[in-house]
């Protein structure tokens, strides 16, 4: 059977299975330091993740550990005091495209359509796009997350939900490396919500862009992660843990609560966090 | 729908429309027409209200003044000079009428006369450039100046020249202010070098503003004899106005929330596209919010400008009534009062129904 298995730079191809393996994101001794009058502050500190190609990570842990402040170091938006974060073997130095965000508040410029809002994106990433090729990306998009009828709208107008929709349709759009989402349905109703996660996860499978995403709903990071991530809490934060999620893709939320495990994860992640 | 919104936010800024909108909506409810004309109904009683208590505070001013004048004969010329004091008033002679607080009645008629004043120059001027037709065909032909009319202003065309005034002025200011406070807003070392200016010129009277803008503008009109009263004043107008839009402007610009800073640093926007599709349409609230306290602070500050300025406004229309001191003069200064009242009130709503236009706020929506 040995000769069936092919390893690349990209990953293993193993009886004609495709397995990637190759590292997309990769974080090294990271640290994170506020300067305070009664001296420093560590936020994080010896902080290591590697994240593979088209992998779903989420990372929970307690309000105030730093997962935000490592999540916007990713992003470029916050600067790193030691370590180093790499994309693909690049350091990274500075916000970029190739990092799509996801922010907790939908961000959107509300003066905007939704369509617009998209466009914004998809305009800076494919300048040589013809004007029509650009608009039917976004609306590509737009019509994924569900907002057919709503190209037209002022993001203003829309709900919190929708407005959410549109910040998803505008970070798969720019068909980033990486995606990093930030608690991003943290501010919606429970329904909502469950509505959120089943389109992301069905956008995410068919685009299948590494993601990396922060939440406190223990029941979201296990229906969407390949790995959940544990962050001890801070000063001085770390990975505590990290749990597999084994359940095949595409999952349905159905078949993911009625799985044997689902309730073996959800007891690891809470015996974690009630420590 | 988006014309829906537009249409209900210009709605909302001309508030002091609403029953007269309703009123033409066809689709009206009874809670509605009540509500409206219990709001109209409390509007106009309030109007009388007012008209009578200034009615009787120009009578009994009225009165005081009648007293002290036949007190005055009777005291320095004796009985009879008192009588035919009293007599001459009654009379409503304009020779002795009481020169104070003139009544609504007054002032109405005030107003008539202006109008019919306005009328009578009107015609004149028609038969003036009737007149001057053909000599001035002539004229421009020969290449030379046509004959204009020169006559006294007409209260209509006075109230134009303020208009006409404040809205240069306004312009002006919003020429100054709004890019060097975009300019200023983005740059926090340029803000801090501003600062100082601002602080010191900001609290500058428009009289002072007035007499440096004179300084400089009569240099600059040396040796030329054109009237340049009305480029003093909207220039000084301009200048004592600009400040509130200056200021507004340079903090919208720095202020604009620090998650759109983020979309627009993930997206790698250039500046250009930084400046133009996030900071300004994000300050453009607070951008308005200025010009319209400009807007109301120049007309505020018109009166007294076109007063020290020589300027055909109301401002010399007010101060030469007062001076004039004829029979319905006070009256015609309460007429002025009023026109530049209501003309403010309109172009602060005029401003505010803009200001909602460009306005995204959440809230208003709701």
């Amino acid at each position: 059977m040995s000769e069936t298995i092919e390893k690349t730079e990209l990953g293993t191809t193993e009886n004609g299975i495709f397995y990637p393996s190759q590292v997309m994101l990769d974080l090294n001794d990271l640290k994170k330091v506020y300067p305070t009058p009664k001296g420093d502050y560590v936020v994080l500190e010896h902080l290591n993740l590697q994240i593979m190609k088209e992998e779903f990570v989420t990372i929970i842990g307690h309000s105030g550990c730093g997962k935000t402040t490592m999540l916007s170091m990713i992003a470029g938006l916050n600067p790193i005091s030691g370590g180093n974060i790499s994309v693909l073997g690049n350091p990274v130095k500075g916000p970029g495209p190739d990092r799509g965000v996801i922010f907790q508040s939908p961000s959107l410029m509300p003066w905007m359509t939704a369509l617009e809002n998209v466009l914004l994106g998809v305009n800076q990433v494919f300048p040589h796009a013809t004007k029509a090729q650009r608009q039917d990306i976004a609306k590509y998009y737009l019509h994924k997350v569900g907002l057919d009828g709503a190209f037209g709208k002022k993001a203003s107008e829309l709900s919190q939900g929708m407005q959410q929709r549109v910040g998803i349709a505008r970070a798969f759009a720019i068909k980033p490396k990486v995606l990093l989402l930030d608690e991003p349905f943290g501010m919606l109703d429970s329904l909502t919500r469950g509505e959120l996660q089943d389109i992301l996860i069905e956008i995410w499978n068919k685009e299948k862009i590494t993601a990396v995403m922060i939440t406190h709903d223990v029941d979201e990071a296990i229906f969407l992660a390949d790995r959940v991530v544990m962050m001890t809490s801070g000063p001085r934060a770390k990975i505590g843990d990290i749990l597999d999620i084994e359940f095949e893709r595409p999952r349905t939320r159905k078949s993911v609560l009625e799985h044997d495990d689902y309730y073996t994860y959800r007891k690891h992640l809470i015996d974690f966090l009630e420590h | 729908m988006e014309q829906d919104i537009t249409l209900k936010k210009e709605v909302q800024g001309l508030a002091f429309l609403k029953p007269l909108v309703n009123k033409f909506t066809p689709k009206f409810q009874k809670g509605d027409i009540l509500s409206s004309l219990k709001k109209t109904g409390i509007t106009i009683l309030s109007i009388l209200s007012f008209l009578g208590l200034w009615h009787l505070g120009s009578k009994a001013l009225y009165n005081k003044e009648a007293n002290y004048k036949i007190e005055k004969a009777l005291t320095e010329r004796g009985q009879e000079a008192a009588d035919a004091e009293r007599a001459c008033i009654a009379s409503g002679d304009s020779s002795c009428q009481p020169n104070t607080l003139p009544s609504p009645t007054q002032v109405w008629s005030s107003l008539q006369s202006l109008i019919a004043d306005h009328k009578l120059i009107n015609a004149k001027k028609a038969a003036f450039i009737e007149k001057m037709a053909a000599t001035n065909a002539k004229l421009v032909a020969q290449g030379k100046d046509a004959i204009v009319y020169t006559g006294r202003a007409s209260f209509v065309d006075i109230v134009l020249t303020s208009i006409k005034t404040v809205f240069a002025g306004f312009l002006l200011a919003l020429l100054i202010a709004v890019p060097i406070g975009i300019i200023i807003g983005l740059s926090p070392s340029l803000r801090s070098a501003f600062n100082w200016f601002i602080q010191i010129f900001k609290p500058v009277s428009p009289v002072v503003w007035y007499l440096l803008v004179f300084m400089i503008v009569k240099t600059l009109y040396i040796g030329d004899s054109s009237d340049n009263a009305f480029v003093i004043s909207f220039i000084s107008v301009g200048l004592c106005a600009m400040w509130a839009t200056l200021v507004n402007t340079a903090m919208g610009v720095s202020s604009v929330d620090k998650d759109y800073i983020n979309v627009a640093k993930v997206l790698k926007l250039g500046t250009f596209q930084k400046v133009f599709k996030v900071i300004l349409p994000s300050s453009l609230p607070l951008i308005f919010t200025g010009l319209r306290i400009t807007l109301s602070v120049a007309w505020m500050v018109l009166i007294a400008i076109e007063l020290l300025a020589q300027s055909q406004g109301l401002g010399l229309f007010v101060w030469e009534e007062f001076q004039n001191g004829a029979n319905d003069s006070n009256a015609k200064i309460i007429v002025a009062m009023f026109v530049i009242g209501i003309i403010g009130f309109l172009l602060d709503r005029i401003m505010l129904s803009v200001q909602n236009l460009v306005s995204f706020n959440k809230n208003e929506m709701a």
